[in-house]
Order: C-alpha cells, then structure tokens, then sequence
C-alpha cells in the first residue's frame, strides 16, 4: 500500500504540495488528475525518492521513504516499475540494453535476463525491435520500451508519469490498452499520473484530483463522473473558466 | 548591496557545500566496483583515443614553434643546442600538459557536461535511479578515473610528439644536427621532469572530468540549460586548469 501523508513540497518559494493525502490500496489502479503544473509529477517523484519532502511523507508498505538509507531505498526500487512522461530511454543503449539494464543490476543469470527482455517486448508489442536505439523509434513506441523495462522487473507497483501525454488518440488507446494489459498479468499496484479523461476512465479504479496542492476530490470512476464538485466537473469537461 | 553581498556569500557556501557532497557520494560509490569496473574502459577509450588526434595535433605545432623560436631567440648568443634544453624542458614541463589539458578541457569537459546535462533534463538520471542504480558509480566515477589515468598517457604522447617534431624542425630547418639536438636534450634533463608533468596532468584529468560531472548532473532548464552547463564546464576546467598549474609549480618546482 502506499500512503501520500501530509506531504508539502516547494520549489524555490512557489508551494506546489499543501499537505497532498492519499491512499493507494494494493491490487487497485489510481489516477490522479489535475491541471498542468499543479504537482501531480512531484507527488509520484516521492514515492521512489526522487524527490524529499519539505513535510510529510510517503509510505510505502509501511516504510517511509525519505528516512530510508541508501540500501533500503535500493531495495525499495527494486519493487517500484517507474514509467516517465517522455520514457527516459538512454540513448546510447539499443532497446533491449534498455530493458536489459535493470536486470543486470539484479544480479539475474544471463539466460534469465534474455527471456525477461524478450517476454517485456512481446507484452508491449515490440518484439523484433531488440536492436534498433531509440533516436529510431516513435513517440509511442518509446513509451511502451519504457513500460517494457519497468514491467521486465516483475514490480509490485506501477508508476506512470503522463503515460499519453502527446501521444495521438489511436496511440494513446493503445497504451491505456497496455497499462490495463500489465496490471491483470502482474497484478500490480498502479499509480497513474495524467490529465487525459479518457485515460483516466479506461485504465483508473478510482480517480483523485490533485487541486491547490491538495486531493480536491476522490471516488470510484462512476463517482468522477457524476461529481457535483464546481473545480472538478469544470476539469473532467474540460470547460475554460 | 549588502543583501546583495549577503545572497552571494550564501550562495557561495552552498556552491562549496554541494561540491564537498558530490566528491564525499563519489567516494562513497567506489565501492560499487561491479557498475564502475565494466563502464571505465568504454569510457577510458573515449577520454583517451577519442582525444588523442586534438592533442598529437597541437603538440606537434608546438613543437616546431619552440625549436625555431628558441633559435631567434638564441642566435649569436646561446649554443644552438640549447633548442633541444628548451623543446624538451617546456614540453615536458608546461606546454604539453598545459595545452593538451586545455584543449581537452574543451574536448573532454564540455562532452561531459553536455551528455550528463542532456540525460539529467530528460529524465535519464532518474531513471536510472529507479532501477537502483547510483548515478555516481554509473556515470561519475567511471569518467574520472578514466580522465584521470587516460590523461598522463595522452599527455605523455603530446610530449614526445612535441619533441619529436622539435627535432625534426631542428633537423630540416636550423640546421642543428641530431647529436646537438639530442645532446641539448639531455643537458639539465632530470627524472622529476618527466613525472612532473605526468603528474600534473592526471590532476588536470581529475579536475576536468569531475568539473564535467559535477556540472553537467546540475543541469537545470532544458536545450539552453545544457548549453549553460557545456560553456560552464570549459570556462571553470579551464580556469582551475591553470590555477592547478600555477599550485604544482609552486608546491613541486620550488
């Protein structure tokens, strides 16, 4: 389970997180959503202590992470698939040195390695690619390498920052198709970060919306749908103030 | 003004607080042997034979502009031999180390900073540390070790080409024979100058590589923060390059 506690974050003087709480229960996908800028990335940063927290803290399974020492923050990484927003791939590694890369670090046999990389691709539908880098590769195709090296760590959560941002609607089906493909045959914990409705509604048990730095709303996706919040119909419709 | 001093006094001690920070994780992450051991030599083949032709080339004009500026500068007055004392002992001592230091101070550094920038604003660095990765054992440490045994090597080859072509200078356009030459060579030679500038030229590997890192990993801002961070890493290289210098001259030379 990961619990966001009180948590409070700035950036040079500008408050983004104002005591942002929320639970994640295990097993469930959560969205979060809200306007651009608004701290949803930063949020998710803290889970696998890419951020620190001003206040407040995230928990993962109990463990809070900005009081992990190095090893234990290794080790909780390691249980953490990270998917960001323009996938991160390392440019000078050929897709399945990028998948690859994790599970080196694991210290898994090299037979091992081969067979998770070539599962991860086949699971994002990119298998036959291994060799080509990702200068050569489409937005989308990139995002779904990146899904490809998180899910290759068998994580038990999922953590996507604006997974389809950018991406057009076809593409964008296909990855919220992707992330729903992931959670059943992982049965992983996810955490979704974005702003696309669509999105949201397709791959979300439930949907928080992160407003002023704090959870303005949280509910089932029915509950979103037909909420009478003013902040929150206004974003879901997508209606300018 | 007094705010003014206050804030970049304040900024000053952080700037020093972040550097001790980074060289104490570096430090640290020398014991992560298995992720730096196999990522030094990729980068000792960049640092080194991807430099090599920059610093053989200035070396080598170095090299003729001492022997026949020697020659002006002694004619009538110094056995002409002395062309060999000064080509041997100012490449040996200074300019090898120095103008090789320099220009892969340019080479070296800015490549660093821009490729450890570029991966710092797209995100890169943050992956790797969420496959648990360290990014100082994975991209720092490799390149400072490699800066620092790759640069006494090339420096060590930019020496001998200096003289080499010093020579050959001598030889084709002086008319100094090769015994003089190499007899003016040998006249004050002394071991220390060869470990000299060797040694002063691994400190030089070490600084421009970790400036390259440090400033690079401190990218903030995009295409233009990468360009900030690329002309940042070849303008304090360079400086420290030379204070570094002076510092060798100072504590070794006197």
């Amino acid at each position: 389970m990961i619990q966001f506690q009180d948590l409070h974050k700035a950036f040079d003087g500008k408050q983004v997180l104002t005591g942002f709480t929320l639970d994640v229960k295990d097993g469930e996908t959560l969205v979060i959503i809200g306007y651009s800028g608004s701290g949803k990335s930063v949020a998710l940063k803290h889970v696998v202590g890419l951020l620190h927290p001003d206040a407040g803290d995230v928990t993962v399974d109990g463990r809070a992470v900005s009081t992990l020492d190095r090893p234990s923050l290794a080790a909780l990484r390691r249980e953490i698939g990270f998917v960001f927003q323009f996938a991160a791939l390392f440019d000078s590694l050929n897709v399945a040195d990028n998948v690859r890369l994790g599970l080196e670090r694991r210290g898994l046999p090299a037979d091992e390695i081969a067979e998770r990389v070539r599962e991860a691709l086949a699971l994002v539908d990119l298998t036959g690619t291994d060799d080509r880098y990702p200068a050569e590769l489409s937005g989308g195709m990139r995002k779904r390498v990146g899904i490809a090296r998180a899910i290759a760590l068998r994580p038990r959560y999922m953590l996507y920052d604006e997974p389809t941002t950018g991406l057009d609607p076809v593409t964008s089906a296909v990855m919220d198709r992707l992330m729903v493909r992931t959670r059943e045959h992982l049965g992983v914990t996810g955490v979704v970060v974005t702003h696309d409705m669509r999105s949201a509604y397709t791959v979300g048990d439930r949907i928080a919306m992160l407003y002023e730095g704090r959870v303005r709303q949280v509910g089932t996706v029915e509950e979103i749908r037909q909420t009478e919040d003013p902040v929150v119909r206004q974003f879901i419709e997508g209606r300018p103030s | 003004m007094i705010a003014h001093v206050g804030r970049s006094a304040v900024a000053g001690i952080k700037a020093v607080g972040r550097f001790g920070q980074f060289v104490s994780d570096m430090v640290r992450a020398l014991s992560d042997v298995a992720t730096w051991g196999r990522l030094t030599p990729v980068q000792m083949r960049r640092v080194g034979v991807d430099s090599l032709p920059v610093a053989l080339f200035i070396a080598a004009f170095t090299g003729v502009v001492l022997a026949l500026q020697a020659s002006y500068t002694f004619t009538g007055t110094v056995p002409l031999y002395f062309v060999g004392t000064l080509v041997g002992k100012t490449m040996m001592l200074e300019l090898g180390p120095v103008l090789a230091g320099l220009a892969l101070a340019g080479r070296v550094g800015a490549s660093m900073a821009a490729e450890l920038g570029t991966m710092r604003v797209t995100e890169q660095v943050d992956a790797l540390e969420t496959l648990a990765y360290d990014p100082q054992s994975y991209l720092v440490v490799p390149r400072v070790l490699a800066g620092t045994a790759m640069f006494p090597v090339i420096v060590a080859l930019a020496i001998l080409t200096g003289i080499l072509t010093g020579w050959l200078a001598s030889l084709l356009l002086l008319d100094l024979s090769t015994q003089e030459f190499i007899k003016g060579l040998k006249l004050f030679y002394r071991f220390k100058d060869t470990w000299f500038g060797l040694f002063k030229s691994a400190t030089f590997g070490f600084t421009i590589t970790l400036v390259g890192c440090i400033v690079g990993l401190g990218t903030r801002g995009g295409a233009e923060g990468v360009g900030r961070s690329t002309m940042q890493a070849v303008v304090y290289s360079a400086v420290l390059l030379l204070m570094l210098d002076a510092f060798w001259a100072m504590v070794l030379l006197r």
